[in-house]
């Protein structure tokens, strides 16, 4: 049996201080003509490097210790011709093309896109300049780039994220490859974009037969969109199938967990998280057996002696690489439903309000010229009303731009509103001079989404961690502060042993947690989680989710929890703010908004979410809005979704909606209510 | 594009007001009684009169710098107390010496300091890595005027193939003013291609590094394609900011080599200045300097502009 | 629970924290002299400081003891480079001479250091109108090459060692204050600086401990890379007979007041200018092995 491409055996390894140690371990894998394959895995797992090397584009240090590539059509082993080669270079970007993650920094700044594209279909065809130029704009016109003629002699500068990876799509698919390598290609642009990139991905690819190898960390976008998935972990491939066996007939117990572990747009509310213990494997340190081993809820000791990296057949198409026969695994399956995991902790809420925000406002202005006059303003955010009781949390999604941010620095007030007022615990803090707020500041406080730049690298844990305490004089003497550190680094499962080290000695989950024992330290009321897990695994996001929990049930904080992730904010919230633009569009509880979506982009992004279950997502209505969130210094007049909007009326173009009430606290902005 | 030129000239003629008003003030510190110094304190008390009221002595200082300025914008920086002329006059006579060397050095420093950055940051690792390297960190830290020394040593007193000081311009001696202007044109360039040198090759190392030559790398262009069309014009763009600054640095060079091989240019006149308390002198050379070096960064500003597509967007 | 160290004791973890930092030294001190070049530059660099440090005991002459009877003299058993003018002894002169390097250029850069970083942290710090004034000075000081910005300070400030320090600290401190500007501009935006305000920081404690130790890597690498160019102006403004005046010895006078006797004794002239070079390339190459040693990015490459 012969596929377009397959891979076998291959090995990479890289060298770092002096030391080898392999990247990834005797991977295969292929691809068949015009299928969509998944590659899944965190960061680390080894699937970027896969197909780097497969195209021999693996960077010093690393170098391709070992395997075979084939190509249809080619007798020889890919990995014997040199990295420069001739017959190399003709397979790049002719026969497989490939698009990276980052649109920002992937496209040469100097040069005019229409030069780019053209760069690769001249060098990947027969054509003439004139016939590439015109391949050019079809390509251009193909991933709908309006006035591609145009545009042809625009810089990439002059082209927003999602265009520049529409260009990078154009770029990739003008020759007319085989393959299609798409690495992360969308993970980087907003989640209504990513839906409408990956769509047009696989309708291209359909039309052109072409194959695309898709890599990506999200689970809900192979289940939607791949066909055939491969799981990858620690540099080793541990399961592969098609996709409703993957999901449905989970062999691997990496895969089994990592299902488990992260949080679904259809779950219901009292679903549990079951976090992976531990951290996924340093390259450097990685054993010889299964490398998931020491995260294996179903582990044995016979796994200590399985060496062999090969995956297993173990149904028909379905490929494992765990040593477990199937009845041990179903008998450890059996153990682990009795398991105790803890009950979704019970939380109190009581009907005072923590937070009332009144249409608030701010405005930033813009300056030009020399003499920094002021001529326009940036409008932020608008009209924002919104309150949040004790002990609730409130999730507020949103898309880049939409105001998320200056919302959230209006709240703590490094921002002062322009107009409005908040309310926080009784008084109105909204117009508060600096000096007016020092009993403020310790009621209310912060947790990040960088875990690297949020933590002073020059300060060690104790001092991040205890630092408000001083400040705002809240222990007596060394004793007390002594202990009040140590039991914040209990409260958030640290060790307080740990407390001399500095930031960038722990792992990205760790770090987190020391900026939740921060946020703690003042005892506040409220924490305002700014993505907090977004740039974390997604083995490691159940802890911290069920961390932030489970201290909400313990104190009674109330969380304000913002982020992209539809799936994640509904797990974590009672209610949902949707923003768009820096205006609120709904407010309602979470079920009701999954269940009842009133305003148009409330459903537009929940159907652009993708669920990590093939089944469920066939059944799902899958609504496409077009075009890309605007520039906030172009908003539209009247209602700011409207020139996205499929069911925008003339009154939506003159006249902006008000939020208004239409049934038991579901508050909408929009006409047709 | 026309609005960010006019902003820069803008910013350009605030920072030249600086200057003129530093250069003012700072020349005015002189400590002692800038009459007496300058006139070596032998004159009747009619003389001090005079030319207390010709410099405006008995002004304050702010009313005194309008005046300067105000002369200076006409062409009147005051008369030079040493050569008993005007100031304009006597710099008038050395500016194109100095010019025409500084630019001759920097012409010949460009293109050499690209090509040997390009060379030594393509073949990475290699010898001629490692001794361009070598050779531009070694050459960036000599002192010029010691260079002066040795060439002058060297190839004037020992082997006698050059004259070992002098200047004369190409129209009155071609042969003499050639041979004349090698070991300056030497000294002043060797620091020039260096520096050049190491920039080049950062930035080259740098550029190599981004994402879009990766993505290059993935269209299977030829790596020599991928280097010379994207990784080349990229990397040039922060060696243009040097150019400019090497310009004004040459001007400084010019200061030890003119005084080395005893050139009658700027530079020398400067130390001259100094060294006879010449102050409407000092003051005219330093805001001229710092004109021609504002007018450099402003040519350089406006050359980025045309090269890097960036900014044309922004 | 903390996967890797569950239930460290207190002191253990003191100890492999204490450990960690030393591991840390170890290893830039490693990456450091891992190349030839800079450990090579190091020791001569030392070995110019002992001599700096030791010039009374291993000056075979009083530097300044003028004998009329033994001058202009070529190199010879007695005088290992001849003598001057005055029948001074060059070598002797040569050795006092890397006193003034040094203590002018340590000074000059302790001084450029200190007042551009605290400038250049204000400005980037407070931006706005204070930005403005701070940015738009240090500009116009930067417009004037720095030879030329140097020689007009003498004029008003006169040469000796404290003056040629304050006069080449005042020419340098502008890179200062870029560097600590943009630096300052770019940690600010961080979340950690934002995690500060929200707790209560005051401003001056914000610059004070969180940002300036932050910014320690890249002052002390602007520091190395600066101070063989300020050694470098230092020995032109004393060449041009601004800087250290007689009879002190200075490497840069020694070359000057040499110029003349080229013919009769090469040396005189040539060897303070070696020695010159020779410091500041080892300062140079020590600056970039520090720079490469700190920049983690550079780390293990050639």
């Amino acid at each position: 049996m012969s596929h377009l491409l397959e891979v076998r055996n291959l090995v990479t390894t890289f060298r770092n201080e002096g030391k080898e140690f392999n990247a990834i371990e005797g991977v295969s894998l292929h691809v068949d003509r015009g299928e969509i394959v998944g590659i899944v895995g965190e960061s680390g797992s080894g699937k970027s490097v896969t197909m780097l090397s497969s195209l021999q584009l693996i960077a010093s240090p690393g170098r391709v210790a070992g395997g075979e590539v084939y190509l249809e059509g080619i007798e020889q082993n890919l990995l014997s011709f040199g990295s420069d080669s001739e017959q190399m270079r003709q397979i790049r970007g002719g026969r497989i093309s490939m698009i990276f993650q980052e649109p920002m920094t992937s496209l040469n700044p100097v040069l005019t896109v229409g030069y780019q594209i053209q760069e690769n279909v001249l060098l990947h065809t027969d054509l003439s300049q004139e016939e590439a130029k015109k391949r050019t704009i079809e390509a251009m016109k193909m991933v709908n780039i309006p006035d591609a003629e145009t545009r042809y002699d625009y810089y990439p500068q002059q082209f927003s994220g999602g265009m520049r990876q529409r260009i990078m799509i154009a770029m990739a698919m003008a020759p007319n490859p085989d393959i299609l390598i798409a690495d992360e290609a969308t993970t980087a642009l907003d989640v209504t974009t990513q839906a409408q990139l990956l769509e047009m991905i696989r309708r291209i690819a359909k039309e052109t037969n072409t194959a695309v190898i898709m890599i990506t960390h999200n689970l809900g976008l192979v289940a939607r969109y791949a066909e055939r998935i491969y799981v990858m972990y620690g540099g080793h491939m541990m399961e592969t199938a098609d996709c409703k066996s993957i999901f449905h007939e989970t062999r691997h117990p990496y895969t089994r967990a990592l299902l488990r572990a992260i949080p679904r747009l259809d779950d219901p509310k009292d679903r549990i998280l079951i976090p992976i213990d531990g951290l996924p494997p340093v390259p450097s340190q990685r054993p010889d057996y299964c490398p998931f081993y020491a995260r294996c809820e179903y582990r044995c000791d016979r796994c200590l002696q399985h060496t062999d990296a090969a995956m297993k057949e173990v149904l028909p198409g379905h490929w494992s690489s765990c040593c477990l026969t199937e009845e041990e695994l179903a008998a450890r399956e059996e153990e682990l439903q009795h398991k105790d995991y803890g009950a979704s902790p019970e939380r109190k809420q009581s009907d005072k309000l923590c937070l009332d925000v009144k249409d608030v406002r701010k405005y930033f202005p813009v300056y030009k010229g020399l003499l920094r006059k002021k001529v326009g303003e940036v409008k932020a955010i608008e009209d924002i009303t919104f309150f949040v009781r004790q002990g609730e949390t409130l999730g507020v999604v949103g898309e880049s731009g939409c105001g998320k941010t200056t919302l959230a620095r209006c709240i703590m007030r490094m921002y002062e509103p322009d107009e409005g007022q908040i309310i926080f615990d009784g008084e109105d803090v909204a117009h508060r001079k600096d000096n007016e707020l020092k009993a403020f500041r310790p009621k209310i406080s912060m947790i990040f989404q960088d875990p690297f730049s949020s933590l002073d690298p020059r300060q060690n844990a104790e001092s991040i961690v205890g630092e408000s305490l001083l400040i705002h004089k809240l222990v007596k003497d060394r004793g007390e502060y002594a202990q009040r550190v140590d039991d914040l680094f209990r409260k958030v499962g640290m060790d307080p042993a740990l407390k001399d080290r500095v930031a960038h000695e722990f792992s990205g989950g760790q770090r987190q947690r020391i900026g939740i024992a921060r946020a703690l330290s003042s005892n506040p009321r409220m924490i305002i989680c700014d993505e907090p897990i977004s740039a974390l695994d997604v083995s490691i996001q159940a802890q911290i989710i069920n961390l932030l929990e489970n201290i909400q049930a313990e104190t009674g904080i109330s969380y304000i929890f913002i982020a992209h992730d539809l799936a994640v904010v509904k797990h974590i919230s009672d209610r949902i703010l949707v923003m768009y633009l820096g205006r609120v569009m709904e407010i309602a509880s979470c079920d009701e908004l999954y269940e009842n979506p009133l305003h148009p982009y409330t459903q537009a992004l929940l159907s652009a979410i993708p669920v990590p279950d093939p089944v469920t997502e066939e059944g799902r209505e899958a609504i496409t809005i077009q075009g890309e969130v605007p520039s906030i210094l172009k908003r539209p007049t009247g209602c700011p979704f409207h020139n996205r909007c499929p069911q925008c009326t003339e009154l939506c173009k003159k006249e902006t909606p008000a939020l208004h009430e239409t049934r038991d606290g579901h508050m909408v902005a929009c006409h047709q209510y | 594009m026309v609005r960010y030129i006019l902003q820069r000239l803008g910013q350009t003629l605030l920072v030249l007001l600086i200057v003129s008003f530093l250069t003012y003030l700072l020349v005015d510190f002189l400590p002692g009684d800038p009459i007496a110094a300058m006139t070596g304190g032998e004159i009747s008390g009619e003389t001090y009169e005079r030319l207390f009221y010709e410099m405006n002595m008995d002004k304050p200082v702010l009313v005194r710098y309008f005046l300067w300025l105000k002369g200076a914008f006409t062409g009147d920086l005051g008369m030079s107390q040493s050569y008993h002329r005007r100031v304009v006059d006597v710099i008038g006579e050395r500016v194109p010496v100095t010019l025409y060397l500084s630019v001759l050095a920097f012409l010949i420093s460009v293109p050499l300091g690209i090509l040997f950055g390009i060379i030594s940051a393509v073949k990475r690792g290699s010898a001629a890595d490692t001794a361009v390297t070598l050779t531009a960190n070694v050459c960036t830290c000599l002192p010029q005027f010691w260079l002066g020394i040795l060439f002058m040593y060297i190839f004037a007193m020992q082997l006698g193939w050059l004259p070992s000081s002098g200047f004369v311009w190409p129209h009155e001696n071609f042969v003499l003013s050639i041979r004349q202007t090698i070991m300056p044109l030497l000294c002043l360039a060797i620091g020039g291609i260096a520096s050049i040198t190491r920039q080049t090759r950062s930035s080259m190392l740098e550029v190599i590094r981004q994402d879009y030559i990766r993505t290059a790398r993935s269209k299977g262009l030829k790596s020599k394609k991928v280097i010379y069309v994207h990784a080349l014009r990229n990397a040039l763009l922060p060696v243009i900011t040097l150019m400019g600054l090497r310009l004004g640095g040459m001007i400084g060079g010019s200061v030890f080599v003119e005084n080395v091989f005893v050139i009658p240019g700027m530079g020398s006149l400067l130390v001259n200045a100094i060294s006879s308390v010449d102050i409407p002198l000092v003051q005219g050379c330093v805001l001229l300097i710092a004109v021609f070096s504002c007018v450099i960064n402003l040519i350089t500003d406006i050359v980025y502009v045309y090269v890097d597509p960036r900014i044309k967007v922004a | 629970m903390s996967q890797l160290e569950k239930n460290l004791s207190p002191e253990k973890a003191r100890k492999a924290a204490k450990e960690h930092k030393a591991k840390n030294r170890r290893v830039f001190i490693k990456t450091l002299f891992s190349r030839k070049l800079v450990l090579v530059s190091s020791i001569i660099l030392v070995l110019i400081i002992l001599a700096a440090i030791l010039a009374p005991v291993i000056s075979p002459y009083n530097p300044n003891a003028i004998a009329v009877k033994e001058r202009n003299q070529s190199p010879s058993a007695a005088h290992l480079l001849g003598t001057d003018e005055y029948g001074r002894d060059v070598l002797s002169r040569i050795i006092y001479g890397s006193q003034v390097s040094l203590i002018v250029g340590v000074l000059a850069v302790a001084i450029a250091c200190v007042i551009g970083t605290t400038l250049g942290m204000i400005a980037g710090f407070f931006g706005g109108f204070v930005d403005d004034v701070i940015s738009r000075i240090a500009e116009a000081i930067r417009v004037i090459p720095q030879v030329v910005l140097a020689i007009a300070l003498c004029a008003v400030f006169g040469g000796g060692i404290v003056n040629m320090a304050i006069i080449l600290g005042i020419s340098n401190m502008t890179v200062y204050i870029r560097m600590m500007r943009s630096q300052v501009m770019s940690i600010k935006e961080r979340d950690y600086i934002m995690a500060g305000r929200l707790q209560g920081n005051s401003n001056w404690r914000l610059m004070l401990r969180h940002i300036l130790p932050n910014s320690v890597s890249p002052i002390i690498v602007t520091m190395t890379q600066q101070i063989g160019g300020t050694i470098l102006s230092e020995a032109g403004l004393s060449f041009l007979g601004l800087g250290i005046s007689v009879p002190t010895a200075s490497w840069g006078s020694l070359v000057s007041g040499g110029r003349a006797y080229l013919l009769s004794n090469p040396v005189y002239s040539l060897a303070p200018g070696f020695a010159i070079a020779l410091l500041v390339v080892c300062l140079n190459t020590v600056g970039d092995g520090v720079r490469d040693a700190l920049d983690p990015r550079l780390r293990g490459e050639v």
